[in-house]
């Protein structure tokens, strides 16, 4: 690789150090909000719903740093912290993130309510994924109550998580026109 | 770092994403043909997350404790009164306790009965909760040296919870009889019928092969069966409750929706299943 030339090379480190830190964000802070997720609340875990709105926003507001196999250690980060069996949450994950890859252009313009509207579909749809494959893996048919909650859990959350992660990515858009 | 030519990373990007999908079919396959791998992978998450766990769950205490407090202060007057009466109430069941102990001591003398060994046991944390959507299952804080194994049985301060499926060096995965899979041997106390209790993963586990011509009454009590050698006699359950769709469920003793402390016991039963067998109901037996 040819280094790019710099005027001062600890700046030039720092500026990559940053940068790093700033594409590593989404992946992190991700990963972080879906263990604090799975403390015993006496709740349905809300692991899967928090990893499907992350995905969601970040792939389409930063997709540079929401990358496919981003999303599949997210996924296999969901699978493990979870009981289920393995492969559900990666397929599900990934396939929203394909989704919503098509969309961004659309939904990247749009005001906070539609994309809230289109990310139910995509909550709706991966609750739907997540219950058939559930069911087709463990060769029996859980209780549908149970994708339902999953889904009202990923609709209610992604205002919240949405607001709080507008607010970062805000943040790191102006670091970025600083530097 | 290798320079690739831009076509060639736009290629390898449009690719990616159906290669990793190819991928996680892969996965999935694998972790059905190879459970125990899956169960050590879990593992080692679990390990490396619960002493972060650990330190979460304290300040996750303190505030539900502190809203428990308030909640206790505005029902102070009340929690007051009721708790008199129970203990009058339960004042008269100690007496009656302590009569049935001595007589039950004095018979055994008789009979010359062989005493079951006692449990030794063992307190753990619950960090977390490790079922995700279609599962009950918590998570345990272990500390390291811990003699937790496979197999041994959860109790709450009240009543049965579930059992060990998985142990690591730091934490163990307790699967909680709520959950789809577990399917635990149980006595009707009344009647001394034996039946299965089968979880649905709702809070309340259902009923099932009891004898023929005695169903479990309503308000009856549960207790754990020695039939397969997984559960001592007559650790308590719940209580029988019969919905309206006419299904018999069994409300727990055990406080699913709040556990913070498990007792892990140790009962020296060797009769223990793997979990995929677990997993099979068992087969409805001819009475």
């Amino acid at each position: 690789m040819t280094r790019r030339p710099h005027h001062h090379p600890v700046m030039g480190l720092l500026r990559r150090l940053d940068g790093w830190a700033r594409a590593a964000f989404p992946a992190a802070s991700t990963a972080l909000l879906m263990m604090l997720a799975a403390a015993p609340a006496g709740l349905p875990s809300a692991v899967p719903s928090v990893a499907l709105a992350c995905i969601f926003f970040w792939t389409v507001f930063r997709p540079a740093a929401m990358a496919p196999p981003v999303c599949f250690g997210i996924g296999l980060l969901q699978d493990l912290l979870g009981f289920a069996p393995l492969g559900i949450g990666i397929l599900t994950l990934l396939a929203v993130h394909g989704a919503a890859l098509r969309l961004r252009r659309f939904l990247a313009r749009q005001p906070f309510p539609m994309v809230w509207l289109v990310f139910t579909g995509f909550a709706a749809t991966a609750s739907a994924l997540g219950f058939l494959l559930q069911a087709a893996l463990n060769w029996r048919v859980p209780p549908p109550t149970l994708g339902l909650v999953q889904f009202a859990l990923s609709a209610g959350l992604y205002p919240p998580l949405a607001a709080l992660l507008t607010r970062l990515h805000k943040a790191m858009q102006r670091a970025e026109t600083l530097g | 770092m290798i320079r690739l030519s831009i076509p060639l990373r736009q290629a390898l990007s449009r690719l990616s994403l159906p290669v990793l999908i190819a991928a996680a079919f892969g996965i999935m396959l694998l972790g059905k043909a190879d459970t125990a791998l899956v169960g050590r992978a879990r593992m080692a998450v679990a390990d490396t997350l619960a002493p972060i766990y650990g330190v979460l769950a304290e300040p996750l205490n303190a505030v539900r404790d502190a809203v428990q407090e308030l909640r206790f202060l505005a029902a102070l007057r009340e929690e007051n009164l009721r708790l008199r009466e129970e203990n009058e109430r339960l004042h008269r069941w100690q007496a009656a306790a302590l009569a049935l102990e001595a007589e039950n001591a004095m018979l055994q003398r008789q009979l010359s009965y062989i005493p079951e060994v006692k449990a030794s046991f063992h307190t753990a944390r619950v960090v977390a909760d490790a079922g995700g959507t279609y599962a009950r299952a918590v998570l345990l804080a272990t500390g390291p040296g811990n003699t937790i194994a496979k197999g041994q049985v959860a109790l709450d301060e009240r009543g049965l919870a579930g059992r060990v499926t998985e142990v690591g060096s730091r934490s163990a995965r307790v699967l909680l009889v709520t959950d789809m899979n577990s399917r635990i041997p149980v006595v009707l106390e009344g009647s001394r019928g034996r039946a299965m209790m089968a979880g649905t993963n709702g809070d309340r586990p259902r009923l099932q092969f009891w004898p023929e011509g005695s169903p479990p009454r309503e308000g009856e009590r549960v207790v754990t069966s020695a039939e397969a050698g997984v559960f001592p006699a007559g650790l308590p359950v719940g209580v029988v409750r019969w919905t309206e769709g006419g299904a018999a469920e069994v409300e727990l003793f055990a406080r699913l929706n709040r556990l913070d402390l498990l007792r892990i016991f140790d009962f020296g039963l060797s009769g223990i299943l793997p979990p995929e067998a677990v997993a099979r109901p068992e087969p409805r037996q001819r009475h």
